[in-house]
């Protein structure tokens, strides 16, 4: 059939749109099932794109688990998530999620990887008044990031993760159970991180010091370095034979090259950031094996989806099955968000009020795919810990493996073999 | 001896940058085009060669023979099809054409190879190196200095010896009196972009095998390349190599003295020449 627009489709065209607004103000109150809009910000393309890459996989997932809906005083809701993309820049980020609130009139608002997308995302629900759950950050960076103040906190926004004092603890259990001497070389680079990392007060050098180690930190070197031949002359003469810092993945790989060039060979390299995804250490080949790192999430770790009833290993696996590539930490941490927000929509007195999702929020004492989750217990108001460990990529036949070395912190999560030496 | 190590580092640091200034170099001295995507061709040649090597099982070097001819033929496509048609009087459109099409690259590369860092095994070169008189200096950066001697002495081999390099000689002096006496513009600006990505692909393998790359890393790249050209004087070769020295030299000594100090010292630098000496400091003869 042809349709060609003539006076009488046109009239009744303009007739239905005038009406529609008063047929369709129905709303929520008189719908069947009512929907629940979750917004979602993340970095699916850009720099970032890493953290994002298992989106697809978990989205779809938590999408099945609640297709059934999710019972709110006994009443069933449906949930729809709308996921948009940061492009791994938080002016965009901020963009988005006012998009988000303001376009898409979302209840929730959610989202996850680096300071760079929760800080902006968090900025604008705070501002707009819309609750907001976020992750896969130190809390730190998120935190003092935002200019939070310990004693008043934030009325709308709430994060979970871990804390430098966290990976502080464990490089330190880490080093200690290695035997290698307590010389330590930083690298840390001029960037958010790095930054705080190195930072003489809150960061590596204070605990360090009073742990007993040596830190030869030769300063903050711009991101995407080329060269590194001055810091390892620097720990060739201080005798470093532990080197630590926070870097991006071409970081690590050029000082790593020049290091064997230069004949600098330290026992133990711990590095945040940069080694933690399976396809960066397998781009380094045999000089990735024994590479230490902080670990948030592992298949290992003995914790059970409160969704789908999977446990950590099963997620895993069904990311490999499903894509052929490696697991990724930060799979774990995008499911427990969706674990979080379905928790707080079945638990809130009521949905029309944001205040009231808040409360639920700020309620929630859970166990997630990643730990527990309680906003009740945590170093600052609306933050929340999950534990952590450290880890070593060690081979196994043809393929490396994230093996959980140290567990001092978090000692139900099982420790999968023995710390090896470097050299 | 901590400083001549530092010098020494700075002089192989600087042939690197000279290899990802070279094309960048030729591209302006023949038609005055800044090609804000030469950063992002070359993490496409690295890719490239990631592919080839993976795909054909042979060494990354050896993949150059596929991925250098391979770069050239896009560069032929691209100027032809492409950015002779935005080549006029005014330098903007040319600009942003380069600017859209490294964006264009950059999501393209994401889309097919995602944002994994990947980085090109070249086996013990990588890691081999060789003491010299006190010093221990890594073969891999010894060896990209003297690839990009070598490739400046080729380059400046085919523009004064060769009739192509004629023709791009008279080009870039009056294209339109060397329209007239019978030279194709348009095709002699294919060959040079031609000519340029292949130095591009060379410059690209290197960059892989030295360290890891994911598709966001090819803008950070340029800018070194730029002050490169700029500090030897635009469009002369051997100056775009003393220029890629000089920078990182002055990159290695400042890190000597601070890490932070590294990026500061070579911006330095560049700032010092362009406030002497706006030309640079072996200009093209002037015309």
């Amino acid at each position: 059939m042809k349709m060609t627009p003539n006076r009488r489709h046109v009239l009744g065209g303009l007739a239905a749109s005038v009406a529609a607004p008063a047929i369709l103000t129905s709303g929520r109150a008189y719908a069947q099932t009512p929907t629940i809009k979750v917004g979602h910000v993340s970095p699916r393309t850009g720099p970032l794109a890493g953290f994002a890459e298992a989106d697809d996989f978990v989205l779809e997932g938590i999408q099945a688990a609640l297709s059934g809906g999710v019972e709110n005083n006994g009443k069933s809701y449906n949930i729809e998530i709308i996921s948009k993309d940061s492009q791994s820049n938080p002016n965009r980020a901020a963009e988005v999620a006012a998009d988000l609130i303001l376009g898409d009139e979302v209840d929730i608002m959610v989202a996850a990887s680096t300071p760079d997308t929760t800080n902006p995302v968090s900025d604008q629900a705070e501002i707009n008044e819309v609750p907001c759950i976020t992750t896969d950050c130190p809390w730190q960076p998120y935190f003092f990031g935002r200019n939070g103040n310990p004693a008043e906190g934030f009325d709308f926004t709430y994060h979970f993760f871990w804390g430098l004092e966290d990976v502080i603890g464990n490089f330190l259990d880490l080093w200690g159970s290695s035997g290698a001497a307590q010389n330590i070389g930083g690298l840390f680079p001029n960037d958010a991180d790095g930054n705080a990392w190195g930072d003489p007060e809150l960061g590596f050098p204070k605990p360090l010091s009073e742990a007993g180690y040596t830190l030869t930190d030769p300063g903050r070197y711009q991101p995407l370095n080329d060269d590194f031949s001055n810091y390892i002359a620097a720990f060739k003469d201080a005798g470093c034979e532990i080197i630590t810092g926070n870097m991006i993945p071409p970081d690590f790989a050029t000082f790593w090259a020049q290091a064997a060039q230069q004949n600098f060979r330290p026992k133990v390299v711990t590095i945040g950031k940069a080694l933690l995804f399976p396809s960066v250490i397998e781009s380094l080949g045999d000089r990735g094996d024994g590479l230490t790192s902080e670990v948030w999430w592992s298949p290992n770790h003995p914790f059970n989806s409160s969704l789908t009833g999977d446990s950590a290993g099963d997620l895993a696996n069904g990311y490999t099955a499903a894509t052929g590539r490696p697991w990724t930490q930060p799979i774990g941490f995008k499911h427990a968000l969706f674990e979080v927000v379905r928790d707080v929509v079945s638990r809130a007195a009521d949905l029309d009020d944001p205040m009231a999702i808040v409360d639920a929020i700020k309620s929630t004492n859970m166990s997630t795919i990643v730990g527990d989750v309680n906003f009740g217990a945590g170093p600052v108001p609306n933050v929340t810990k999950t534990p952590l460990v450290a880890g070593q990529w060690q081979k196994t036949g043809d393929a490396m493996e994230l093996v959980i070395t140290n567990n001092a912190a978090a000692p139900n999560i099982p420790v999968g073999g023995e710390l090896k030496l470097l050299s | 001896m901590d400083w001549i190590s530092a010098i020494v580092q700075g002089t192989l640091l600087g042939g690197l940058y000279a290899l990802f200034a070279a094309g960048l170099s030729l591209i302006f001295g023949v038609m005055r085009l800044v090609n804000i995507a030469h950063g992002d061709l070359i993490v496409l040649a690295a890719y490239m060669g990631l592919s080839t090597t993976v795909m054909l099982g042979i060494h990354p070097f050896v993949a150059l023979l596929i991925v250098a001819p391979a770069m050239a033929g896009i560069g032929y496509v691209l100027q032809r099809g492409i950015l002779n048609r935005t080549l006029g009087d005014d330098i903007l459109p040319p600009l942003l054409v380069t600017f859209g099409l490294s964006v264009i690259l950059q999501n393209a590369l994401l889309e097919a190879y995602s944002a994994d860092p990947q980085k090109m095994n070249a086996g013990v070169i990588e890691t081999a190196s060789v003491p010299v008189g006190g010093l221990t200096l890594g073969v891999l950066p010894l060896l990209t200095f003297a690839i990009a001697v070598a490739v400046i002495a080729g380059l400046q081999f085919i523009f004064y010896r060769t009739s192509l390099g004629r023709a791009f000689r008279a080009t870039s002096d009056n294209s339109d009196i060397a329209q007239l006496m019978g030279l194709n513009k348009a095709h002699v600006f294919g060959m040079a972009m031609a000519l340029a990505l292949a130095v591009t692909a060379i410059a690209g393998i290197l960059l892989g095998v030295r360290t890891s790359f994911d598709p966001s890393v090819g803008g950070a790249r340029l800018i070194f390349g730029f002050e490169a050209v700029i500090i030897g004087g635009l469009g002369n070769l051997w100056g775009t190599l003393a220029g890629g020295v000089i920078l990182g030299v002055a990159q290695t000594l400042g890190a000597k003295i601070d890490p932070g100090w590294q990026l500061l010292a070579g911006h330095i630098a560049f700032l010092v020449v362009l406030a002497v000496r706006p030309q640079g400091l072996f200009p093209r003869v002037a015309h």
